[in-house]
Parts: structure tokens; sequence; C-alpha cells
């Protein structure tokens, strides 16, 4: 295990409004091929956490590392250059372009073509794209528009999207919310099927613990802005506090019985 | 120093019929969101009104009754406007509403000439403020001393109508989040409509007290309306606190930077408002907006490149357009260079506006560079005309630099506003700068060259070129450049999450526009053979906004058509009526809310339904745009 690099190194992330601590002292790791679940209830700084990771929002402290290199504080677009690719919990495409044309122009950004004014669009790195697609299943649907695509599809679009530019590290917000339950473990076994091919790093958050339990090689809690616990699946289902919490949230050791129930 | 004292007095005096306009403009924003491009036509109004029922009725109300009815019967005039057309438009793209405000502008400033006549009218004394006050020898107007008091007792009033009754809590309410309030089974129609009367009351009520200061004319609602956009923008919208500050601001500035730049007094307001916007974009005391965000679902046709067959249909159009020289006369010859210059403008601002989401209201303001950067390089330099047509534009492209810098920080309103307040603010230079700019008189014997100066030639040269603009701005809305554009007008969260730089890129977009319009006006300065303010004018800007709108703001090239034909009717329309603006203001309403596709839009949908067999998918204006709180 030692052997296999640090993807992301997270040390002391604190972030507070007000007075209120929605961060505070979040540090952890995450080596590449790894994924890994940040879960917690409503309001336990998942979504600020994950909006630093990403340069989305600015940490008060910490230090934030992606193979080495300092990302703390760097917007969204320099994060993404630094190979961390992201999706949204509401995805964010552009409803505008067919499918192919949005991962082109993820593609067209990733080869510095963003300011290229004379050549043609269209057949701009056409395989690529293609491949990225099918990559994600979508392929079939390469020439749809893409504010016609069903809710799933959108979101494995953007997935496609994200990949683009080869990333290293994937933050996935609530990868399937929204999705029908066939649909999540689709979407989740393709993507821990590209983070071992491509030895990714896959970091997510999830309030479906189905998905969670089933997916995840290694689970952080976060409460009140605190982890307050992280190790493996067993580890986690096993400890007294996460249950604690949990109680009355359904972390069961079968929840089958929630499934789409969550908003 | 009382010099200075008395003209700090003159200047409080001053903001305080620009802080009602203002906050009135803000209120309204607050709840509807709909920016009131007609403020100034209802302070207009305003004044109008009270002139009549303070001069030809005087008596029956009193001088200070006769303003007060004014502004309730303005108001009462703005309940009609909210119920007939904006509760058609308040889910439309903000685009479409500042527009149909505009074209009601356009509509009144030719309503109040028909009624109250070209002139104009001087209005009455306020009673009880006739004299002068002397202070430290230096005479200030007892009028002044009043409007300094009104200003922060209305900010008073003002204060406890929305901190201590329900009405007042409700509208605060809505401006945080409307849907709640909704929700909660608050009547949101008749809250909408009561906080536009307030609003309109408001910009009534400031035009009124005008009239004992100031001439009534009918276009003082156009030189309120920048003035207002300036403070709302340094203030921040929907915040009357912000109002009441930035117009004390702007006032100030006014009144001291006529001391210090006399001819350019404007300069000074426009670098306090640069660097309001780069400290904080949304103002001094405004919250920053969420960005739209179109819902998910949503269907647009993708555009394409034109197939073969299309292209060889373009081809066709432009030969015969090519052939007109050898049936047509030259009056018919002049109007087609001048329909062809109007495609290249409009081209220009449909680039920005289709591809970037970037609705300029200020768009002139770079046609008219480039015609003073020919005028300037002709009457000075006597370049040959080749040269000079090609470093005229220049002076659009360094305009639309300078501008473009700061107005790509904002969006949607914000820089509307700003736009139109940089076109306000460069007409004003080349209207004041009379040593420079000839001022009114314009320059004159700005002629182009022999082998240019016979009407068809100069018709060919105008054609091709706006054929070549055509062709080359095509070429980049499908080049990985005009993705980019796209992407970052479609989801800016997106764009910015695989490494757009979308301000970068939205600059870039507003200097190819800016210059590509600086072409445009280049080749009109040599048709005409002169250049005025009026080439950088807000209703040469509002004529581009119309033509993009009636060619179709969803199509790639609709502006072509929509100019050819906008323009067209115009020259006809102005032949025939001397109305042409209340036609136009109609017009420009009823596109909005009856047809706003466009030709070319129209008839694309209405091809792609018999293309396929699919029911027709909402169109993205026409559908509601949910907006993230």
């Amino acid at each position: 295990m030692s052997m296999v690099p640090t993807l992301l190194s997270v040390e002391g992330l604190t972030k507070s409004y007000g007075g209120v601590h929605a961060v505070r002292g979040v540090s952890f790791e995450l080596r590449a091929g790894e994924i890994l679940a940040l879960i917690g209830p409503n309001g336990a700084g998942k979504s600020t956490c994950f909006d630093m990771l990403n340069g989305q929002n600015t940490p008060d402290s910490g230090r934030i590392r992606v193979m080495g290199q300092e990302t703390t504080g760097k917007k969204p677009r320099v994060v993404w250059r630094m190979g961390v690719g992201r999706t949204f919990q509401i995805t964010a495409t552009f409803p505008t372009m067919t499918v192919r044309e949005n991962v082109q122009v993820a593609l067209v950004s990733h080869r510095q073509q963003l300011f290229n004014l004379w050549r043609s669009t269209t057949n701009f790195a056409r395989e690529e794209a293609g491949r990225l697609l099918d990559l994600v299943g979508m392929g079939a649907y390469a020439e749809r528009p893409c504010g016609e695509l069903a809710y799933g599809d959108l979101k494995r679009l953007e997935l496609a999207i994200a990949l683009a530019n080869q990333p290293k590290l994937l933050l996935m917000d609530e990868p399937t919310a929204g999705m029908a339950p066939r649909e999540r473990i689709e979407l989740m076994r393709l993507t821990a099927q590209i983070a071992r091919e491509q030895s990714l790093g896959v970091l997510f958050t999830e309030h479906d613990m189905d998905v969670v339990f089933e997916h995840a090689d290694r689970i952080l809690v976060l409460n009140r802005g605190t982890l307050i616990a992280e190790g493996s699946p067993e580890e986690v289902r096993g400890n007294a506090q996460v249950r604690a919490i949990y109680l009355g949230e359904g972390l069961v050791y079968d929840a089958r019985h929630r499934e789409g129930a969550h908003a | 120093m009382a010099f200075y004292i008395v003209q700090f007095l003159t200047g409080l005096a001053s903001a305080a019929s620009l802080f009602l306009v203002a906050s009135g403009l803000s209120i309204i924003f607050g709840v509807t969101r709909i920016v009131n491009f007609a403020h100034g036509a209802f302070y207009m109004l305003g004044a109008y009104v009270a002139f009549t029922l303070t001069e030809r009725l005087s008596g029956a109300l009193g001088f200070w009754g006769g303003i007060v009815a004014a502004a309730l019967i303005v108001a009462a005039i703005g309940v009609l406007v909210e119920m007939v057309l904006l509760r058609r438009i308040y889910h439309a793209p903000e685009l479409f509403q500042l527009l149909a405000t505009f074209g009601l502008t356009l509509m009144v400033e030719d309503l109040v000439v028909l009624i109250w006549g070209p002139d104009d009218l001087l209005g009455r004394r306020a009673p009880g403020f006739k004299g002068a006050v002397d202070f430290f020898g230096q005479n200030v107007p007892s009028y002044d001393l009043f409007l300094i008091v009104l200003g922060p007792v209305v900010l008073g009033i003002l204060w406890l109508l929305f901190q201590r009754t329900r009405w007042g809590v409700l509208v605060r309410a809505a401006t945080q989040d409307r849907d709640m309030v909704a929700a909660l089974g608050v009547n949101q129609k008749w809250l909408f409509t009561s906080v536009f009367a307030l609003g309109v009351f408001l910009a009534a009520l400031g035009g009124a007290l005008q009239i004992p200061r100031d001439a009534v004319n009918h276009a003082m609602d156009l030189r309120v309306i920048v003035e207002v956009f300036v403070v709302v923008v340094i203030g921040g919208l929907g915040s009357i606190i912000g109002a009441f500050v930035a117009a004390v601001l702007v006032s100030e500035l006014n009144a001291f930077g006529i001391l210090i730049f006399p001819k350019i007094s404007i300069i000074l307001v426009f670098l306090v408002m640069a660097v309001v916007l780069i400290v904080r974009p949304w103002g001094l005391f405004g919250k920053p907006e969420a960005p739209a965000r179109r819902t998910p679902g949503l269907t647009v046709n993708p555009w394409r490149p034109l197939t073969t067959n299309e292209r060889f249909a373009a081809l066709a159009a432009l030969v015969v357009a090519a052939a007109l020289p050898l049936f047509a006369g030259n009056y018919a010859l002049t109007v087609g260079s001048e329909i062809a210059i109007f495609v290249i403008f409009a081209v220009s601002l449909h680039f920005l506006m289709s591809v970037g989401g970037l609705a300029s209201f200020g768009h002139a303001a770079y046609f008219g560079l480039g015609a003073y950067g020919i005028a300037f390089l002709a009457k000075m330099a006597g370049l040959p005309m080749i040269v000079s047509l090609l470093l005229g534009p220049l002076l659009g492209l360094l305009g639309a630099a300078v501008f473009g810098f700061f107005a790509v920080q904002l969006s949607g309103v914000y820089f509307a506003m700003l736009t139109l307040a940089f076109a306000q603010i460069v007409w004003s230079i080349a209207f004041q700068w009379v040593s420079v700019t000839g001022g009114d008189n314009g320059i004159l014997g700005v002629w182009p060259e022999k082998w240019a100066a016979g009407p068809s030639h100069f018709y060919w040269l105008s054609l091709g070129i706006a054929a070549l603009a055509v062709v080359i701005l095509r070429i980049i809305v499908f080049s990985p450049f005009g993705y980019a554009l796209r992407a970052t007008r479609d989801s800016p969260l997106r764009s910015e999450s695989i490494g757009i730089n979308a301000k970068r890129i939205q600059w870039t977009a507003f200097v190819i526009a800016g210059t590509t319009a600086g072409v445009a006006g280049a080749l009109f300065a040599y048709l005409k053979g002169s250049v005025f303010p009026d080439n950088m004018g807000i209703p040469l800007s509002v004529d581009a906004l119309v033509m993009v709108l009636l060619g179709g703001v969803e199509t790639v090239s609709g502006a072509v058509i929509g100019a050819i034909v906008y323009k067209a009717l115009n020259i006809w329309l102005v032949s025939q009526t001397e109305w042409s603006k209340l036609v136009l203001g109609g017009f420009v309403v009823l596109i909005v809310v009856a047809f706003p596709k466009g030709i070319v839009g129209t008839l694309e949908s209405m091809m792609n339904r018999r293309g396929n067999s699919t029911p027709a998918k909402p169109a993205i204006l026409t559908s509601r745009i949910e907006t993230a709180e």
C-alpha cells in the first residue's frame, strides 16, 4: 500500500461562516486507484469541504495538495489544470450543445485551444470525444442535443466531461442523487471500473448508504465540521459514534428498503 | 471656500431627485427582478403632468397638491403598464424585459411631444421657496435647501414603510425569496403591482419636483436613466441606502467635476464607477446576484454550420444583392449601402448577445468610435482611404478593450446598464469636447476616394465587407473560441471547472464585436460624409438590439435578416410618419410579447417541426428559466 502514491493530501482544513465552524481541522489522504466516500448528516460540512477541494471556496486555514502540488486557494480552473475533475450535485453541462460538443469543449480547453478563432470545432478531437462518450456508455447519444437528455444520462455526460483532461483525481458531489435505483448502481460500477483502469482517485459524497457501502474502499464520516471516523466500510459500520449520529438516518446493514427515498 | 460649500449644496439638491428615481428603480428590481428601463419615461411624465397641473390648471390643487397629484396620476399609469405588459414578461429573460420597457420609453418620448409639443416648458417656482438664501455672500436657492432636506426625509419614510408595515415586511421577504413568499399564500400579483406603483410614484415625484429647477423637455428621460443606472451600479441594485449614498456621490462628482474638467466632467463619474466595480462588482451596498441557472432538460436546437446547399443559397443571395446596381437607381443604392453597413453592425452585436449571452445596451459606442476614427484620420492625417478603413476601426477596438474589460466583470442586467452608461459617456465626450470632435456640429467632409465614391462602387464595397464580416463571425462561432464563449454563456460553473477563464473569453468577444461595429461605423462615416455624436447615441444602440431580436437571438446569423428588414422598414417609416419612435416602440413591445423568437428563429422552428414529427419543444426564450436563489 505504501508504494501507491498519495494523490490528495488535506491537512487541517478549516472554514467558518460568521462564527459557525462549517469545517474544522479536517485532514485525510487519498491514494491513486482508491474510492473514498465522504459522508455525514445534512449540514455536516460535506459540500463546504468539497467546494474547497476544487477551489470553489477558499479555506480559512489548512492545506490541500494534489500530487504534492499546493492547490489551496487556487481557482477551480487552475485546480482543473492540475488534474482534478469534478461533477456537481445538480449537473452542470452546456444545454445548447450536442452531447459530443459538450465533451469537445472540455477537450478544447485541455489542449489549450480556447483562443483558436479559425479552425472548425466539428472535427476537433472527434475520436477522443467519441471514446470518452463510449467509456461512459453515451456513444449512441453523441449527436443528441444535451438539453434533451434524461437526468441519469446528464450525470454520465458530466462524468465524460470531467474525464476529458485525464484527471488524476475525480471529485463527485452526490453522483447518484436524483437517479433511479438501477442507474445508481450502473453509474457507480462504471466509476469504480474507470478508477481501477486509469488508477484514478475518486472522492465522492453520497446520501445513499447502499451506494457508499457497496462502492467505497474507505469512508470518512463528517459531523458538525469535524471528522469523527475514518476507515473501511466494516470499521465505519461498527463505529458506535457513527451509529449514534445516524440513528434514525438509516445507516443500517441492510438499507435496501430505503431505496429511492432520498432527496 | 464659500463657493465650494455652495457647490456642495447644489450637488446635494440634485441628489434628491436622483435618489427618488434610483430608489424607485431599486425597489422595483428587488421584488420583480425587472430593471425598468421606462423609469426615466415615468420621471419625465411626472414632470410634464406636474407642469400641466401647476401651470395650466393652477389653483385647483395648488402647487404642492399638483406635484403630489402628478406623481399619483403617473403611478396609476404605471399600474396599468404593469398589469397589461409586465405581467406577461415576468418570466421572460431579462433582455426581453429591458427591451420591452425600452420600447415603452420610445413611445412615451413621442407621446409627450404629441401632447405637450416639442418646446422646453418652464415651470413656476415653488410657493414659499422662490427666493435665495445668502450664504457667505453666495446665493443658494431656498428651493435647493428644501430638496436637501427632502432626500433624507423620503429615505426615512421608506425605511419606516419597509420596517414597520406588514406590506413592507412582505416586500422585504419577496426581495429575498419570491417563490417562498408565493408559497406562503401571499397574492403575488398585487404585491408586484403595488411595488411597481410605489417605484413609479417615486420616479414621477422626482420628475415633478424638478420643474422649479429645470426646464421640462422630451429628452430628460434618457439623461436621467443613464445617471440612475450609474447610481444603482455604484450603490447596488435593490438597496435603498445604496441608492441614497450613490446619488449623493454622483451628484457631488458632477458638481465638482465641472470645476476640474469643465469640458468632460462626466469622466470623473466614470472613474469612480470603474473603481467601485473593481473593488465591489455588485455596488457599495448590493449583494452578488446568483447567476441565472438554466433548467436541466431544456431543449434548444444545437447550432450547425451551413450545409452545402445552404451555402449555395447564401452565395446566390449575395450574387443577387451584388447585381442591384444593374437595375437600381442611386437612391436605392445608397439605401442598399446603408443596409449593408447595418448588417455589419447588427451581426457584431448578435455575436456578443447570442454567442456570448452578453446583451450590450451601448453597442453604438463602438460604431461611433469607428466613425470618429475615420473622421480624425481623414481630416488630420490625410491618409489614403484604404489605410483609414483599416486603422479607423481601431478606435472602436480600443474603446471596446477599455470598456469591455470593466463590463465583463458583470453579467445580466448590470452588464446591460454598464454598457449603456459607457455609451452615454462616449457620447458625452463627443458632444462636449468641441475642440476635438466639433461637438454637436460633428466633423464634416469625410468623403471616400474616387474609386469608391460612385453609389454603385460604394455599394459593392459595403456589400463585400458585410459579406466578409458575416462569414468571419460565423467561422468564429464554430471555432474552438466560439464554443468556449457559448460554454461561458450556457454554464459559468461548468466552464470554470473545465479550465475556461470566462472573463478573458468574454473580453475577447467584446473586443471582436466592438471592432466589427467599428468597421460598420467607419463605412457609415464615408457613406454620410460626416460624423455626429448621434452616431453613438442610445437610439442607435437600441436599433441594433431590435435588429438582433427581430432576426432571432437564438439563431446563428438571424441578425442579417433582422437588419435588412428593420432598416428597410425604418427608412420607409421615417419617410411616412413623424412619429417613428411611437411606432418603433410599439413594434419593439409587440415583438417581445408576441414574437420573441424573431423571423429566422420562427422559420427555423417551423422547419424543424416539419422535419421531425416530435411535438414542438419549448424554446429557451419562451419557457421559464429558473433562477437559483
